[in-house]
């Protein structure tokens, strides 16, 4: 690396990649820079490892989304035998197109716009980039990924500065732009099922199987009752599907939010190692417990949703990939301590109102977080007031 | 009577290269052959010289005095002759050196009123360079002499890491502390507290208010002793000083000069013996560590003070203010650490789990001058205030003096606080921000406009 430097430095014949040079030698090599004014030693982490961490805790449901739209894909050509590997590699072969492509689009903007504004390429994208496929339905369309993760790049991030800076989520404003842009893409009952067979693996899916995630079968089954609610929940097959399959995830949805439990050991990884916010964390789901509690005990008709369990409102849609995964992004959610607990709890509540009380909206996760996002500076202002209101009550006690 | 006072927040740093004794019976004495006076390290002290070149002077005469504050000096610590008064970008005083005589003579200073005369007392402070030791809150500036002092504020110990604390209280000390206490009592309508660790062994010091504290660094800096106390509001003042500037100003009134001998703790990863040794404010690094250094061939950042607060000095620089702790680490910009990222290597330093090294328990790190990792915007949240036990918002303060907003600055707690408050802080950031700095920039910001 040393010995190309001098081509990218101002002057040489590639300077125009100077920040492209800059990101990989930082990337391979630990900067040399050392502290020139302030403490002389530093922490040995950073934000790159910070980003890393998440990547690795996205692994498990990456793997398991993985697994699972093989699966589904299998159940909906009403297979009988379920060979591992082969429906694990589906599902690599269905996702890959989608990651390279969100990649592609999100870095090549982060190159530009850091070239642009002489600066080293920051690594936020490294996680957006990889949570944008992950939270789409698997048979979104490659140039809607790639139109939206360039709006969401150019105009939530870069407008704002980049990588820290921006008010909103970045990979869930995605999701919003092709949800909004594209409903009917995004929405309905054959988009979180893989259909075509690919390069050679699996089978054509015949029409007529009913692939609709759970929050929307349940959302339009006009159950009347508990029971009739729990009927309403079937896999591919047509076969209902329990508690269990639910925190498993052997389910229809978003590419690798099914799975409550690798959801959970991502969570574990990020708790461990002090990256996330548990006060966040916690909260969500102590605000989705509640509502649902309340939910459930007011449930009508009505709102057919209301009859879930509060395990099924949390393992179900994107309400646990959302608590671990989104709401606790610590450049959109609130900074203060006690904002965070406020900040949690009404984004878990939020959700569950949103896909409980609203049939046209059966998932609700990705709408809370981005509400809260925008409210998280008002709970932060509340919080930081409460501070100086303190300072200025003991300044007036004095004098 | 004492206050307790128990920290949570903060982080001790565990170095390799602590003292193994503290308190030897016998610290080496190294004389050095020059010292030098370095007007920075007196924060708001705006240098004028008082000598030329050539000049020969006595222990305690003025080298420098302050352009705006009549009477406010700095004096040489020794008897010698100016070798040079160093200047740097735009005339800017730099330092000035002073070549030792051994055989030199010292000023004797007329001690007799100053013990129950704030006058008299305040004017043999100035004179004596010693208020110029003495530090006020806001702006952590030397005590402006005509500010109405609320509280004095002694800093009995050191939990810098590596640092050592005083131990020793003789009678004699403690008479020399009770002095210091009764002429800085003069100073203040307030009170005068001395903070101090319950295992440190200092007995209680007539006059003065004790303060037990227990918890991480940064317990012994003035800051969090301040906030539990009696926080410091808008339009007051309050004095710190460190306990080794008490028993300073306390000698003077008992000898009648001002003691230039100091205890140096040597110490940090590429020192060979660490060790305490004493030798005279300002004292030349080069005969300080003469020997004392690793032979390995590797860059290295000699450090005044500790790792956290202190500054980096050449080979051949001077030993700067506080005058009582020399560390010396490895600079590290010749080192090629492949992906260190991703390490999982035990010798890393961190607060993150993720890193090894906090499996395998209490570990001495030896870490290097680097930042490990590219500077960014604040991006994880929370991170300050683990290690900032003051009822401060660290990360709105810090915002509000980039954005240079007076009243927000004023409302989140500017005046409380001084750039050491933020140094653990910045040594955790992930996103490698300057924070001391930034809040140095911000105190003298805002000095400049309201004043």
């Amino acid at each position: 690396m040393d010995k190309a430097r001098p081509a990218f430095e101002p002057g040489g014949k590639l300077h125009a990649f100077r920040s492209v040079y800059d990101g990989f030698d930082t990337f391979l090599f630990t900067p040399r820079e050392t502290s020139r004014s302030g403490v002389h030693i530093h922490d040995s982490m950073d934000s790159k490892r910070t980003m890393i961490i998440v990547i690795v805790a996205l692994l498990p449901c990456l793997l398991f989304g993985m697994y699972n739209c093989g699966y589904q894909h299998w159940l909906a050509c009403g297979a009988t035998e379920f060979p591992f590997w082969e429906m694990f590699l589906y599902g690599l072969a269905a996702i890959l197109p989608a990651i390279v492509v969100s990649y592609f689009v999100g870095l090549g903007i982060e190159f530009c716009v850091a070239q642009w504004r002489g600066e080293e390429i920051q690594e936020g994208f490294l996680v957006t980039g990889i949570l944008i496929p992950m939270i789409c339905p698997v048979e979104t369309p490659l140039w809607m990924i790639a139109v939206a993760t360039a709006f969401s790049v150019i105009f939530v991030k870069e407008v704002f500065g980049g990588t820290g800076y921006n008010i909103f989520n970045v990979a869930l404003v995605t999701r919003a732009f092709l949800f909004f842009s594209y409903p009917a893409k995004m929405s309905g009952d054959s988009v979180f099922i893989s259909h075509d067979s690919i390069l050679g693996l699996g089978g054509m899916a015949p029409d007529g199987f009913t692939g609709a995630t759970p929050l929307g079968q349940i959302a339009t089954s006009g159950a009347q009752n508990a029971a009739e609610a729990a009927a309403s929940l079937q896999g591919v097959n047509g076969q209902a599907i329990d508690l269990w399959q639910m925190f498993l995830g052997l389910i229809p949805g978003s590419f690798a939010e099914t799975s409550t439990l690798c959801i959970l050991i991502g969570a574990a990884l990020l708790l461990a190692t002090g990256i996330a916010s548990w006060r966040i964390i916690l909260s969500v789901f102590a605000g989705g417990a509640v509502m649902s509690l309340i939910a459930h005990w007011c449930a009508t008709p009505t709102y057919p949703a209301s009859f879930l369990s509060v395990g099924e409102q949390l393992c179900l849609g994107g309400f646990a990939f959302a608590a671990v995964f989104m709401a606790p992004d610590p450049v959109t959610s609130c900074r203060t301590n006690t904002g965070k607990y406020i900040y949690g709890f009404l984004v878990g509540a939020v959700a569950i109102i949103i896909r409980t009380y609203n049939n046209g909206y059966p998932e609700g996760a990705m709408l809370a977080v981005l509400l809260m996002n925008a409210l998280a500076p008002l709970i932060d202002y509340c919080v930081v007031e409460a501070n100086v209101r303190r300072r200025l009550r003991r300044a007036a006690a004095r004098s | 009577m004492s206050i307790s006072i128990k920290l949570k927040k903060g982080l001790d740093l565990s170095l390799a290269g602590a003292v193994a004794t503290p308190q030897p019976d016998d610290a080496p004495m190294v004389t050095p052959a020059t010292v030098a006076v370095t007007p920075d390290d007196f924060a708001g002290f705006i240098p004028k010289t008082e000598v030329r070149e050539g000049d020969t002077v006595k222990a305690g005469q003025p080298l420098l005095r302050d352009k705006n504050t009549p009477g406010m000096k700095l004096v040489s610590p020794v008897a010698g002759t100016v070798k040079a008064v160093v200047r740097g970008e735009r005339r800017k005083i730099e330092r000035v050196t002073v070549e030792v005589n051994p055989d030199g003579e010292a000023v004797r200073f007329d001690t007799a009123k100053a013990a129950n005369n704030a006058e008299a007392a305040r004017a043999l402070l100035l004179e004596s360079g010693l208020w110029a030791f003495t530090r006020q809150r806001p702006y952590d500036i030397v005590t402006d002499p005509n500010a109405t002092i609320r509280d004095i504020f002694v800093t009995g110990f050191d939990s810098a890491p590596l640092a050592v604390s005083r131990h020793d209280f003789t009678a004699d000390t403690v008479s020399r502390l009770e002095a210091g206490v009764r002429l800085l009592a003069t100073l203040t309508k307030g009170k005068v507290y001395i903070t101090r660790r319950p295992s440190q062994g200092m007995p209680d010091i007539k006059g003065a208010e004790m303060a037990d504290i227990t918890g991480p660094h940064p317990a012994g800096n003035a800051g969090p002793a301040i906030a539990a106390i009696a926080p410091v509001n808008k339009g007051e003042t309050v004095m710190t000083l460190s306990l080794d500037t008490l028993w300073r100003i306390g000698s003077l009134l008992t000898d009648g000069t001002v003691p230039a001998v100091t205890t140096v703790a040597i110490t940090g990863s590429e020192v060979k013996t660490p060790h305490m040794a004493r030798t005279i404010i300002g004292a030349d690094m080069a005969d300080l560590l003469k020997d004392e250094l690793d032979d390995t061939p590797r860059h290295r950042r000699i450090i005044s003070g500790n790792v956290l607060t202190g500054v980096a000095v050449p080979a051949d620089g001077y030993l700067r203010f506080p005058y009582t702790q020399v560390t010396v680490i490895p600079e590290g910009d010749d080192v090629d650490e492949f992906m260190g990222w991703a390490s999982l290597s035990t010798e890393k330093m961190s607060t993150s789990p993720s890193f090894p090294a906090r499996l395998f328990g209490k570990k001495r790190f030896k870490p290097d001058a680097r930042l490990h990792g590219g500077r960014r915007a604040m991006i994880m949240s929370g991170q300050y205030d683990k290690v900032f036990p003051m009822d401060i918002l660290p990360e709105y303060l810090v915002k509000a003096v980039l954005a240079k907003d007076i009243d927000r600055m004023e409302q989140l707690g500017i005046y409380e606080v001084a750039p050491e408050d933020f140094a653990l802080a910045e040594y955790v950031d992930t996103s490698k921000l300057e924070l001391q700095k930034i809040i140095r920039q911000g105190l003298d910001y805002l000095r400049k406009e309201l004043q």
